[in-house]
């Protein structure tokens, strides 16, 4: 398990607790005592540390190296039933955007998704989670399949961006997100979306268009990343933390300016801590959500969600 | 008497105090050559030396589209608030205020509706001059309200794209905009209404991400910039020197992703052109 910087605390406690553990294991001693008063300080201290969290320290945790990506979600909780699908049909497969289908249940759904990496080879495998244009259009063509065949989608969103590449720009990367936003505002299916992690700007709205918006704890999203805003605004890359806080990107503050409908609570400590856990609990939160929307005939979702995006914005007059 | 005024060696005078040239007689273009002003504005603001389309804003595209610069403005009064209470190193309320005072607009987009070449039509336009065209809650709620207009009206509709990108100072809520303009782009393509993309220079970011690439035709001017990303993100990610005219109009066109590139001169005549073979209506210009 690796930690940062806030959590050093925890590891601290935490190797406290496994080396007197080892000791009652290896000798006479007994250490349940210690023990289990070891473990009571370290729930204690987690819930402290993660009670108080910046917006900038939930940025880091939803980058966390061991937060589970968008694959182990859908293999977790579709099991052997999930079959992944490929292709745009015009261009490539893009690695960095998923899709399938997979079963929560009885009830078959359209999982889309960027995918990020675990290592260095599977990051630049996957770019990092930052689709091309061919990667939007695989989505949209599997949404598209959904549409025809009754299937709900649920997207599961987690990228830095868009990629922002030369071939990317010749392949009209604004484009196919466009086209994206268009036709998920007007898709006759349920669509749920799921931030699991970052959701940075364009890259991410392109498969984030919903009749439910479900944001995890521990995640963010916004028009910029802190980095970047703090790079054009400050002109300099010191301010990340300030821009963190400016931007009211955490799903606490999405909630709060209606754009997004619901927050995930994940496990305590963040989603890595008890990855089993965080899959049941997205796992119910999807259900949920359809649940909530299985009975909307096309035409009524449809115009719900175009009404609650035109309702977004604050202006005067 | 001496023949010269200058006794003293070198230049005496402060600059304050220097004589110019006043300002707006003259414009320079990027490639050096020098127009009057007045001739400039009756070449539609191109420079007649090298065809260079100057950047221009809502009060000349209107002039230019609306027949004897007559049309009615819409939703006039929308300001932005700040919700968030944004602050980098100025105020977003300071930004808006000392924008608002140098441009003389209340955001960076009007919207209007008139008559072009005798028919109706409504245009949003945006302005570069006010936070770089930055489109915020405003932007959205304007552009909406216009594309609602010509829903109700069954009036053609026209935006003209020229943004640096969504407003950082609104965060999510700018965003958002990207998909609230997008649902009503779908609403007119429900109601068959045309809806005419002209991206200007420059179109990037949440504006070629939303509704600058969803006209049934999407059309701009030479040498525009138009992309995604802005030339400078992409050569810093990727390390690669960028061909020359990337992500130009032409280039665009080249690739995919624009109908026709217009000269500003013909922009009036070609937009009508295309809403009346579309509509499947006589041609009021006569065509040879």
């Amino acid at each position: 398990m690796e930690y940062l910087e806030f959590e050093l605390p925890i590891k601290e406690l935490q190797e406290q607790y496994e080396k007197a553990c080892k000791i009652g294991e290896e000798s006479d001693v007994d250490v349940s005592n210690t023990c289990k008063q070891i473990e009571l300080k370290l729930e204690e201290t987690k819930k402290e540390i993660y009670k108080n969290l910046t917006p900038w320290q939930r940025v880091q945790l939803s980058r966390h190296p061991n937060r589970p990506y968008t694959l182990d979600y859908i293999k977790a909780i579709c099991g052997d039933s999930f079959l992944e699908l490929h292709g745009d049909r015009s261009f490539k497969d893009d690695k960095a955007m998923i899709g399938g289908l997979g079963k929560i249940g009885d009830q078959s759904y359209m999982f889309i998704g960027q995918q990020k990496g675990f290592n260095t080879k599977t990051r630049q495998y996957r770019n990092f989670g930052m689709a091309n244009p061919e990667g939007y259009r695989k989505a949209l063509r599997l949404m598209k399949m959904a549409e025809k065949f009754g299937v709900p989608v649920v997207t599961l969103i987690d990228t830095p961006g868009a990629y922002p590449g030369l071939e990317a720009e010749e392949r009209g990367q604004g484009e196919a997100i466009a086209r994206n936003i268009m036709e998920m505002t007007r898709l006759k299916v349920p669509i749920i979306v799921v931030i699991i992690g970052e959701g940075a700007s364009g890259g991410a709205l392109g498969i984030g268009v919903g009749d439910k918006v479900l944001m995890l704890e521990n995640t963010w999203y916004s028009v910029i990343s802190p980095e970047s805003c703090s790079s054009i605004l400050w002109r300099s890359w010191e301010y990340k933390e300030q821009a963190a806080e400016a931007l009211k990107l955490t799903a606490a503050d999405m909630k709060k300016q209606k754009l997004i409908d619901q927050i995930v609570k994940e496990p305590l400590g963040g989603a890595h801590s008890d990855k089993e856990k965080t899959y049941l609990i997205v796992a119910n939160a999807i259900e949920k959500a359809f649940r909530g929307l299985e009975n909307l005939s096309p035409k009524e979702l449809v115009e719900n969600r175009m009404k609650k995006y035109s309702e977004m914005g604050v202006h005067k007059g | 008497m001496a023949w010269f005024k200058r006794t003293k060696k070198g230049i005496q005078t402060p600059t304050e105090d220097k004589k110019d040239v006043p300002k707006g007689l003259w414009y320079k273009s990027p490639t050096g050559k020098i127009v009057d002003s007045e001739e400039l504005e009756k070449n539609f603001y191109v420079s007649p030396e090298d065809g260079y389309h100057v950047r221009i804003g809502s009060k000349e595209y209107f002039e230019i589209l609306f027949d004897d610069n007559e049309f009615k403005e819409l939703d006039k009064g929308i300001t932005s608030k700040d919700p968030l209470q944004f602050e980098d190193t100025k105020k977003y309320t300071d930004r808006l205020k000392a924008a608002q005072e140098k441009t003389g607009l209340k955001d960076a987009v009007r919207t209007a509706v008139g008559k072009s070449m005798g028919e109706d039509l409504v245009i949003a336009c945006m302005d570069f001059s006010f936070i770089g065209g930055s489109m915020g809650s405003v932007v959205g709620e304007k552009i909406a309200r216009a594309a609602d207009y010509a829903l109700k009206k069954k009036i053609p509709f026209m935006i003209i794209s020229k943004s640096g990108g969504a407003r950082m100072m609104e965060a999510a809520l700018s965003l958002m905009q990207l998909a609230k303009t997008s649902a009503k782009i779908a609403q007119l393509a429900a109601a068959k209404i045309p809806y005419i993309s002209l991206c200007t220079d420059p179109t990037t970011g949440g504006t070629t991400a939303s509704f600058a690439m969803l006209g049934d035709i999407n059309i701009s001017e030479p040498g525009a910039l138009i992309g995604f990303a802005g030339p400078r993100v992409v050569r810093d990610t990727t390390g690669k020197d960028l061909p020359d005219g990337f992500q130009t109009a032409e280039f665009l066109q080249e690739h995919g992703f624009l109908d026709f590139i217009s000269h500003r001169k013909d922009l009036k005549r070609m937009i009508n052109l295309y809403l009346d073979l579309i509509l499947n209506r006589p041609l009021r210009e006569k065509v040879s």
